[in-house]
């Protein structure tokens, strides 16, 4: 299908994890176009392509996936035996998997190149798992059998899971980590390296096809053959239990990446080109040097409005002149918990239709509405419209989104509480009366104590020199235009957004915006407390409900006929092609 | 009067429901006896009409029942006779019959409302017999409800303008309307969340909760569980409802001090109070069979299978971005959150139960019952499905890439409503003063001798004690011209500066109520009299003529209230009371000019005829 079609429109992860595309996009011609839409997340989406995490429940069905496959093999030479002694038909289906067998060690010997689904001839998608020279190289004897590659993989599950009794956070390189691995159990770096395709080569002679009852033992594969390829850009990581819930035991061993062009670099080298495209790429000069490529063309349009449809504020200050802000030290004190609860209940009395509420994190968005609840602030807004939550339970957060609209539809009006980097702020579209509002309560930092986190702003100095705080402003305010984005889809549509959160006053978080953000941030809007907000959302508010009228007058039409079109591609075209 | 007695078969009845006894029925002047057929049967009547205060009787229709309803003087016993007929031929005559004995026995008792000689009047009049108890009570109910309503039943009908059924007759829709509840708006459910909060009173170690049929409704519709089991365990009679109601009250008590372990704990211990502790299954379930009718675009369920990054084992678990709360006590975690995001979805269903203040028994069934229907309704799901592909458009659809439609209505652009609204005022002023103008020279027109006198004398004046310098004295003139400038300027200076404020709002409370009832009253009267033209029968000149009396005697209410404001609102009010002022004169108009044709028609008759 793949090679027939005209334009192929799947996830990102079809393209960049190792895994699949070695499968899906082996097909594509170098001449395609690659479009990366939507990718203001890309350089995240790289880095969960090339990292494992390994936990306990892994490492027990990794043992039971094991001991599945012996018994598989097992029978498969079994069956050797019964067709001299009788026969039957069945004994000679066996056979022929004993035969199977054999002629797979034969062809593991030849070398990995001349398998039958990876033609040497195709300039296979130059998989950074397994670089080129694997393709020449053939698999190392010690695990060609499939007896002995199952007995290495067992003492490998065992490692790991010793690894994982650990009381304190242990934090290594690739190259340290396969040194032990040595020591510990005379695995080495060639032969971890070969375990992905050792083990799929050895699932299709089996003929196993409930490939997905194996992912345990595939994810481990997959984990050995990272470490043994890739001696920097990684880092392996086991925690005895969550930074934040230290009372409960949960060990994770991860094998994180911490370059994102790792994962990228192949689709760059394969295709002839390649766009990355949002909304909300900015700033637009940092991604080059994320994803470490040099661009042949970089652009930033600007949104041409035809009306100020869009409406930023800077919230700093609540109804009090308090400061307001989701700083650590801030954001549990009770004055600014009142300050957020009023200004979004002053907006509830005032906003028609539909409000969305994002939030930094669940804990806090749990916190802060549980105190609105305490402080009676949850009451008075539900007297204005319905409340609908994002939960982590992705069932209840469907139907709770198809209520909101439902209840926007009717005309009652909702407000929505979500969570930055959620589902929903990723996904869902407020346009029109299913959005009017939306407040981004807080900066959407990330989660600065996680260690996965250091690691790879740690790299990202070393490497690519890019300080840790640049990149944190650059991720928190891209999550931030994510979510306040959700609120216009088109020029006739209309929105307000309010940052409230005091930090974004300042001016190296604020610059971070997007263009089409912080042409419409006026200067007088940077510095707000709630009732000025309140007394712009209103005066917005009445100009936007106006008609408005499409095919608008002169220069300012939002929908173009086929005459201005013409019109437009005689008089401007050198303009054009800029 | 053709017999002394009548002789009839009937079916006498406690109730109009009753399948009745059959019987004979033998009325004579004195009494009516009835003798069932079954001689076991214990009904046996045999009742003085002195004990009958009046009657009434089913309208004929051919799905109707011939009834006759002998209603019993309170003030001897109470209750009432129901007979039906086999036909209504037959209860005609009975009802002739007890019409003539009762009449005769109430001319004894020199009763004042005959309700025979009533029922012999024209057959324009509604009848008043034919007003069930239901009728009866829904118009007091409606008069109770509308104070205005009732001002004018209370005007016209006791002052014997207009009858009681003439006076409904115009308001069929309001006895209707509130028969057929379809089209009305019915109530829906509070926003506001239940805040059966315990309430502890800090000393001892007791926590109250407080449970009224109400919140036992929201409980019910936002907790399906509790709903369940409170079917299985009360209504069938296993538990006792207060031991219900305490577990329930200790498993929410549980639940907000947020003790998972606790809850788990006391879970295993106690079976029932599991139940309120444990997630709601039943939710579950209605979720997986909603979440099939959710818009695609949003449902992110379906999505999760592509993003299969996010699958356990994939990608990385802990970078601060993702947050995992799982334990083995989840199941015993509620939230606020998903109690929230629960009501307001019952709150948007909005179904409210009519079951009103019954008992928890009832409200629960009731509750079942809806339930039941509900699903009923989903599986035959056309109509949903329709809905949802529209929706389904109407979302794909991207606004501002339409061509403009061209509705057939311009939009209301008002850019400043006060303005506007301002014009509007002032022409309307204009076209008022306009027509005034056009009026006066009649009115102050004098006679031409009279005028020629007056300047007369003013000129034999002059020539006596020449010519007065000046003619007029100016303070006076300053006087007068300054009031009257000043009184016009500021009527149009504070009309309409305010929006909100209305002439009306400016006079005086008691001429403002005046003013208000009388435009009522004429309005009513007006109604009546142009409907009953053109008049065909002497029961419509009788009610026309009585209806032109009723409005002369407002026409003058009008004319004295008008004289009687004071002088800075005469202006006003006259504006005010012109326009009633001359749909009466319309009135009367039409009334003087049909009478003279008539007396031109009918020659002979005088004027005045009644």
């Amino acid at each position: 299908m793949v090679e027939v079609a005209n334009v192929v429109v799947y996830n990102y992860q079809y393209l960049l994890d190792p895994k699949v595309a070695g499968v899906i996009s082996k097909e594509m011609q170098r001449e395609s176009v690659v479009v990366f839409d939507e990718a203001h997340n890309i350089d995240n989406v790289c880095i969960e392509a090339l990292s494992v995490s390994v936990r306990q429940q892994t490492l027990d069905g990794a043992l039971r996936n094991i001991n599945r496959i012996e018994r598989e093999i097992d029978r498969a030479q079994l069956g050797v035996l019964t067709k001299f002694r009788r026969g039957s038909i069945g004994g000679r289906l066996k056979a022929t998997d004993a035969g199977r067998l054999r002629a797979e060690y034969n062809r593991l010997v030849e070398g990995l190149a001349q398998r039958g689904d990876l033609s040497v001839s195709d300039t296979w998608l130059a998989n950074p798992a397994l670089p080129d020279d694997i393709l020449r190289e053939a698999v190392p004897g010690n695990i060609r059998r499939a007896e002995h590659f199952l007995s290495v993989l067992r003492r490998l599950v065992q490692y790991l899971k010793g690894r994982l009794q650990t009381e304190n956070v242990e934090k290594e390189g690739p190259v340290a980590f396969v040194d032990l691995i040595r020591s510990n159990t005379g695995i080495d770096q060639k032969m971890l390296k070969f375990c992905y395709d050792r083990l799929h080569s050895l699932m299709l002679t089996l003929e196993i096809t409930d490939t997905d009852d194996f992912l345990h033992i595939q994810t481990i594969c997959d984990f050995a053959t990272l470490v043994g390829t890739y001696t920097r850009g990684f880092s392996i990581i086991i925690e005895p239990y969550d930074e934040r819930m230290p009372h409960i035991p949960d060990p994770v061993l991860q094998l994180s990446c911490n370059d994102a062009s790792l994962a990228i670099k192949p689709v760059f080298d394969r295709f002839q080109s390649v766009v990355i495209t949002s909304g909300t790429l900015s700033p637009i000069d940092l991604y080059p040097r994320l994803l470490n490529f040099s661009p042949v063309i970089s652009r930033s349009f600007t949104m041409s409005l035809t009306r100020d449809c869009i409406c930023p504020m800077v919230l700093t200050r609540g109804s009090d002149q308090l400061p307001v802000s989701t700083k650590f030290d801030m954001r549990s004190d009770p004055g600014v918990v009142r300050n957020y609860g009023r200004l979004l209940l002053e907006m509830v009395a005032a906003v028609p239709d539909g409000i969305v509420c994002f939030f930094v994190s669940y804990s806090y968005m749990d916190g802060i509405i549980n105190s609105w609840n305490e402080m009676g602030i949850l009451k008075e807004i539900m007297q204005h419209k319905l409340v609908f939550i994002e939960t982590q339970d992705v069932v209840e957060t469907t139907l709770a989104l198809d209520n909101y609209r439902r209840a926007c539809d009717c005309g009652r009006g909702a407000v929505f509480f979500s969570v930055a980097r959620g589902k929903v702020a990723e996904g869902i579209d407020f346009d029109r009366h299913y959005g009017r509002l939306v407040i981004m309560f807080g900066v959407p930092f990330q989660y600065t104590l996680s260690r996965i986190l250091l690691a790879r702003m740690e790299y990202l100095r070393e490497t690519f020199q890019i300080k840790e705080g640049d990149f944190l402003t650059f991720d928190a305010l891209r999550q931030a235009a994510q979510c306040v984005g959700r609120v216009i889809r088109s020029k006739s549509d209309y929105g307000m957004m309010i940052f409230a959160d005091k930090r974004y006053s300042r001016h190296d978080k604020r610059s971070k915006l997007p263009g089409w953000i912080l042409s419409h941030l006026r200067d007088a809007h940077l510095n707000l407390s709630t009732d000025m907000a309140l007394h712009i959302a209103r005066e917005f508010l009445r100009r936007m409900a106006q008609p408005y009228d499409k095919a608008g007058n002169g220069s300012k039409k939002t929908l173009l006929s086929q005459e201005d079109l013409e019109k437009m591609g005689e008089g401007n075209f050198d303009e054009m092609q800029l | 009067m053709s017999s002394r007695q009548v002789v009839m078969r009937a079916r006498y009845k406690q109730s109009v429901k009753d399948p009745g006894v059959p019987g004979i029925l033998i009325m004579t002047e004195e009494k009516f006896v009835f003798t069932p057929d079954d001689p076991m049967s214990t009904v046996n009547l045999n009742v003085d009409f002195r004990q009958i205060k009046s009657h009434k009787f089913s309208k004929e229709g051919s799905n109707k029942q011939a009834l006759l309803n002998l209603i019993q003087d309170s003030n001897v016993k109470g209750g009432s006779y129901i007979f039906e007929f086999d036909k209504f031929s037959d209860r005609d005559v009975c009802r002739d019959f007890v019409g003539k004995v009762l009449g005769k026995l109430q001319a004894l008792q020199s009763a004042p409302k005959n309700p025979a000689i009533n029922s012999e009047r024209s057959d324009v009049q509604v009848h008043h017999e034919q007003i069930s108890t239901t009728e009866m009570e829904l118009r007091v109910k409606l008069l109770r409800e509308n104070i205005e309503l009732q001002k004018l039943h209370k005007q016209f009908v006791i002052g014997e303008i207009l009858t009681e059924a003439e006076f409904w007759a115009t308001r069929k829709k309001l006895l209707a309307g509130d028969n057929n509840k379809m089209p009305k708006q019915r109530v829906g459910l509070k926003s506001a969340m239940l805040a059966e909060g315990p309430l502890s009173d800090g000393r001892t170690n007791k926590v109250t909760f407080s449970l009224t049929p109400e919140i036992i409704q929201q409980i019910f519709t936002e907790k399906p569980a509790v709903h369940q089991a409170f079917l299985n365990f009360v209504v069938s009679g296993k538990m006792p409802e207060i031991n219900f109601w305490t577990k329930y009250c200790r498993a929410e008590y549980l639940h907000r001090t947020k003790n998972a372990i606790a809850a788990a704990a006391e879970a295993a211990g106690d079976e029932e109070l599991a139940i309120f502790l444990k997630r709601d299954d039943i939710l579950v379930k209605e979720a997986r069979r909603k979440i099939r009718r959710v818009d695609p675009t949003l449902d992110m369920e379906a999505d999760q299978g592509d993003d299969y990054i996010h699958l356990p084992d994939h990608g990385i678990l802990r970078d601060g971005t993702k947050e995992t709360t799982e334990s083995e006590y989840d199941e015993y975690r509620r939230s606020l959150l998903q109690d929230l995001n629960r009501h307001a979805a019952v709150v948007l269903e909005g179904k409210a139960l009519d079951v009103g203040k019954g008992d928890t028994v009832t409200v629960a069934e009731a509750l079942a019952r809806s339930k039941q229907a509900e699903l009923a309704n989903e599986i035959s799901e056309e109509n949903a499905n329709q809905e949802r592909s529209e929706r389904l458009a109407r979302m794909a659809e991207i606004e501002d890439l339409q061509a403009p439609r061209n509705y057939p209505l311009a939009p209301l652009c008002i850019k400043d409503p006060r303005e506007y609204f301002d014009s509007q005022q002032l022409n309307a002023l204009k076209t008022l003063g306009d027509t005034v103008a056009a009026t006066k020279p009649i009115n102050s027109s004098l006679s031409t001798v009279q005028a020629y006198g007056f300047l007369r004398k003013f000129i034999s004046d002059v020539k006596e004690r020449g010519l007065v310098d000046p003619v007029v004295n100016p303070e006076t003139a300053v006087k007068v011209l300054g009031g009257l400038t000043q009184q016009l300027s500021s009527a149009k200076y504070h009309l309409g500066s305010n929006p909100q404020e209305s002439v009306l709002d400016r006079l005086p409370h008691r001429t403002k109520e005046e003013l208000l009832h009388h435009w009522m009253s004429i309005q009513e009267l007006l109604k009546h009299f142009w409907s009953s033209y053109p008049i065909t029968t002497t029961y419509l000149h009788n009610k026309v003529s009585r209806l032109k009396d009723a409005m002369a005697d407002i026409y003058t209410k009008l004319q004295g209230i008008k004289e009687s404001v004071q002088s800075d609102f005469r202006h006003q009010v006259s504006l005010l009371v012109q326009p009633m002022l001359q749909a009466l004169d319309a009135a009367f108009a039409h009334f003087d000019s049909e009478a003279q044709k008539r007396s031109a028609r009918t020659g002979e008759r005088p004027n005045g005829f009644v």
